[in-house]
């Protein structure tokens, strides 16, 4: 198999001498610092956190399931479980996960800036995230909440004597730090690009965090008030949504999912970036149709926000309406396709090698469409009638977000990897972890799908037991996956300090963040770069390294 | 061997130095290239904020809008019951504090500190007369047990009091109320709360103008507040006749 990799005469190589990481010492200087990188890095650590809190309970969720019998908690148990489930997965891991991580690292550099726009706010939307999480785990150890993350009313305001409103409040601060990484991204890319990093130049990871930003700051509002309105009819008893009082809770779902459905694409959209960069460096091509890529970001933020009622189809919106949002949510299908089929034609012409992030990306490709396939069935009007509520729903947006949003994840952390921390990632056991995240997830959610059409509806904690085979089988993968995220947690950390040195730039790729040192400087770049080339011109520097080897010769 | 493993270098970074950089001013910070260049950032980034500001009121008024078509009686009654005069005296208040912050916007620019101060002053105090009228009107509901809630009552909307002009509505329909006054406690509290961060802000600029800060050409805080200022000002341009002037008689 062949590899691109190329690392310095390990005997002699050592990590730059100044870089970001150590350019101050103490608690302090991390918890005021204004750096991107480093901002970046504290929201790893933290997100990592909320990650596994989440994954515990989807433990407990897979356990309770393990037996047809509601035995192992009680039934109100059970529904706090799932719940503390889905807020923590969505609101704080899936929606901040690449933006602000790998997108608060790279996205300045690689338009060639010094940092975001708003270095400050940028750092007070971390403290906005962990305080988001500190409510959270508050409400765990008040007793938890248990509505199902989409706090639908009147349930949550009326029939749930729970702790929504703590829960409310978290969701809501951390709605506030996803609109400021937004707008701190926008205001960014328009305004800081180097000179020459013209718009058709800009890395493909750079238009998707941009469209992800444009759902942010759009839709994040929406959510904000709703969910204020909520924990107003919860504490001091206005009628917005109270059907006593002459209020409507379709309306709420309204509000609720005009943020919900974008929602999807603000965690969907910045890992098609990751996997667009992936993809060019271990294909050594320039991303097949990269306008068709770059705009079909902006068409999916566009259509994103007209397709929302498809969460509301057997709720009482009206025949017309529905059959309207069918054909709008089909469309959405449109440019993510576009996307996949780009990627495909990217590898078919490149020359592929087989690194652990691109390892990921075929996990990620794979299991996303099957994931978006299947969302078109829930999109059309008969079949989610049917299914919807069931566990082919739950399995529809595992497989598009587990198995896209996380697999790019996990691909974004190992291509940066080297250049956050100056070090390689062990190759060997890494490659395994990939495979071992791969096979847990088709065990854990394929016979979900089955189970779903077989008719059983998820948020219950018992089952007829007839189920139990497939069900025994999704908790025994779902054990098989937890190995293959804690997999990363070991290597990783044991890279720190043992890894090989990486050097600038060890995948020989053309982005301007492999023109710097890694660890790269506070200040990223000496001197300001001027943008010659657009990006992913690899043939530029195949044709260099010709002529190189014909000079060594 | 593979041609890439021969290659040690990472291709030549096309970095080039950045022509002369000119004396930065004080307020500059170190990641923008010029002064130009993030006074464009921070209004831009204003002008978001403002944007998602829109999308967090459009959701209230999207509900106020359904709402009305539902129940345009209730509706029309409650808002008879709320004090127009006040609610007009506090328009003009609010236009006239949007006048004075543009007045300090404009005191900036043309470094007269103590214009600027004194405009500021004034913006502070048309805040809290605004404020102190909303509390009257809030206390008035209060009173009159008009506050969605345990102890809301419709009996004003069943049987208007003779001399009014008031139609009786139906028990059915006078029970909608309570979503109106829902609706006018959420929409001008959440302008009220507009206005005390915003009058926090004031006293923060004020107490900076004093050492003069904004008055050597760093204008960008004072500019970006005033687009603050005028937007929670627009909101109320649009409250006021949604909520007070429904079907006036
Ligand atoms: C792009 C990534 C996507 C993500 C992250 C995603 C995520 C989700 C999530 C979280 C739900 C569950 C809502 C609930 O709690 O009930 C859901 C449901 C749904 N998704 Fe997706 N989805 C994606 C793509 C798609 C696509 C491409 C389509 C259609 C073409 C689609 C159509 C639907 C429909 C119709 C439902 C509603 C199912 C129901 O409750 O009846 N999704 N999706
Ligand atoms: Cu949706």
């Amino acid at each position: 198999m062949s590899t691109i990799v190329s690392l310095p005469d390990q005997s002699t190589a050592t990590l730059p001498k100044k870089n970001y990481i150590n350019a101050e010492h103490g608690l302090l200087s991390w918890l005021l610092t204004a750096d991107h990188k480093r901002i970046a890095l504290l929201y790893m650590f933290s997100i990592t956190f909320f990650f596994f809190i989440g994954g515990f309970f989807a433990g407990m969720v897979r356990l309770e399931l393990l037996t047809p019998a509601g035995d192992l908690m009680a039934a109100d148990t059970y529904n706090k479980m799932f719940t503390m489930h889905g807020i923590v997965m969505i609101f704080l891991f899936l929606v901040p996960s690449v933006p602000a991580t790998l997108g608060n690292f790279f996205l300045p550099i690689m338009i060639g800036a010094k940092d975001l726009a708003f270095p400050k706010i940028n750092l007070l939307s971390w403290y906005l995230y962990m305080a988001a999480g500190i409510f959270v785990i508050t409400t765990l150890v008040l007793g938890g909440v248990d509505t199902g993350w989409t706090f639908t009313t009147p349930l949550s305001t009326h029939y749930l004597n729970t702790h929504v409103a703590t829960t409310a409040t978290g969701i809501f601060i951390a709605g506030f730090s996803s609109i400021f990484t937004g707008l701190n991204f926008i205001v960014t890319v328009h305004r800081m690009r180097a000179p020459g990093m013209t718009w058709f130049r800009l890395p493909l990871f750079v238009w998707s965090n941009y469209a992800a930003s444009v759902l942010m700051v759009l839709g994040t509002p929406v959510l904000a008030i709703a969910i204020v309105l909520v924990a107003l009819e919860r504490t001091i008893g206005i009628g917005v949504f109270d059907p006593t009082k002459g209020g409507d809770p379709l309306l709420f779902q309204h509000l609720f999912w005009f943020y919900s459905h974008p929602a999807v694409y603000i965690m969907i959209l910045p890992g098609f970036g990751v996997i667009s960069e992936v993809v060019s460096t271990f294909t050594r091509k320039r991303v097949f149709g990269y306008t068709a890529v770059a705009f079909s970001s902006v068409a999916i933020a566009v259509f994103g926000f007209f397709v929302w009622a498809h969460h509301m189809f057997i709720m009482g919106v009206s025949n017309y309406s529905a059959l309207v949002f069918s054909l709008l949510t089909m469309l959405v299908a449109v440019p993510s396709a576009i996307k996949i089929f780009n990627w495909a034609f990217t590898m078919q012409k490149g020359s592929i090698t087989f690194e652990t992030p691109m390892l990921y990306v075929f996990g990620f490709i794979g299991l996303f469409t099957i994931g978006g396939l299947t969302g078109v069935f829930l999109g059309s009007l008969g079949m989610d009638v049917m299914l919807t509520e069931t566990y082919f729903v739950v399995a529809h947006f595992h497989f598009v977000m587990v198995g896209g949003m996380l697999m790019a994840f996990l691909a974004g952390i190992h291509f940066w990897w080297p250049k956050m921390t100056g070090r390689m990632y062990p190759e060997g056991v890494s490659k395994f972890a990939a495979v071992v995240t791969f096979i847990g997830f088709i065990l854990t959610f394929f016979p979900q799908f089955v189970v779903g059409y077989l008719g059983m509806p998820r948020r219950y904690a018992a089952y007829p037991p007839e189920y139990q085979v497939l069900n025994v089988l999704s908790t025994a993968g779902a054990t098989v996956l937890g190995v293959g995220y804690m997999l990363p947690l070991f290597y990783l950390a044991w890279s720190l300090k043992y890894g090989a040195i990486a050097g600038s730039n060890p995948w020989q790729a053309t982005g301007l963040e492999w023109q710097i040192q890694s660890p790269p400087l506070t200040e990223n770049f000496t001197e300001t770069p001027i943008v010659t080339q657009e990006a992913y011109d690899y043939e530029w520097l195949a044709k260099k390294q010709e002529r190189e080897l014909q000079h060594v010769g | 061997m593979s041609i890439a493993s021969t290659i040690t270098h990472p291709p030549e970074p096309e970095i080039h130095p950045s022509h002369d950089v000119h004396e930065h001013p004080f307020y500059q910070k170190h990641h923008f290239e010029t002064a130009e260049q993030q006074r464009e950032a921070a209004s831009f980034g204003m002008w978001l904020f403002l944007l998602t500001e829109i999308m967090f009121f459009g959701g209230l008024f999207f509900a106020y809008l359904l709402y009305r078509n539902w129940y345009y009686e209730a509706f029309v009654s409650a808002s008879n019951s709320l004090n127009m005069p006040l609610g007009l005296i506090n328009t003009i208040v609010l236009i006239s504090s949007s006048f004075t912050m543009a007045m300090g916007v404009w005191s900036a620019e043309i470094r007269n500190k103590k214009y600027l101060q004194i405009s500021l002053i004034a913006t502070i105090v048309l805040g809290f007369v605004f404020l102190g009228i909303k509390t009257v009107e809030y206390h008035d509901k209060f009173v009159e047990h008009h506050v969605p809630g345990a102890s809301f009552d419709i009996k004003d909307f069943v049987n208007p009091p003779k001399d009014s002009l008031e139609k009786p509505l139906t028990v059915d329909m006078a029970n909608k109320t309570q979503i109106y006054f829902s609706l006018y406690f959420a929409m001008t509290g959440v302008h009220a709360l507009h206005m005390i961060i915003g009058i926090a802000i004031l006293f923060v600029l004020l107490w900076k103008a004093r050492t003069g800060l904004y008055t050597t050409g760093y204008v960008q805080p004072i500019e970006n507040f005033g687009l603050y200022w005028h937007f929670v000002d627009i909101v109320w341009i649009f409250l006021f006749p949604f909520l007070y002037l429904i079907n006036r008689h």
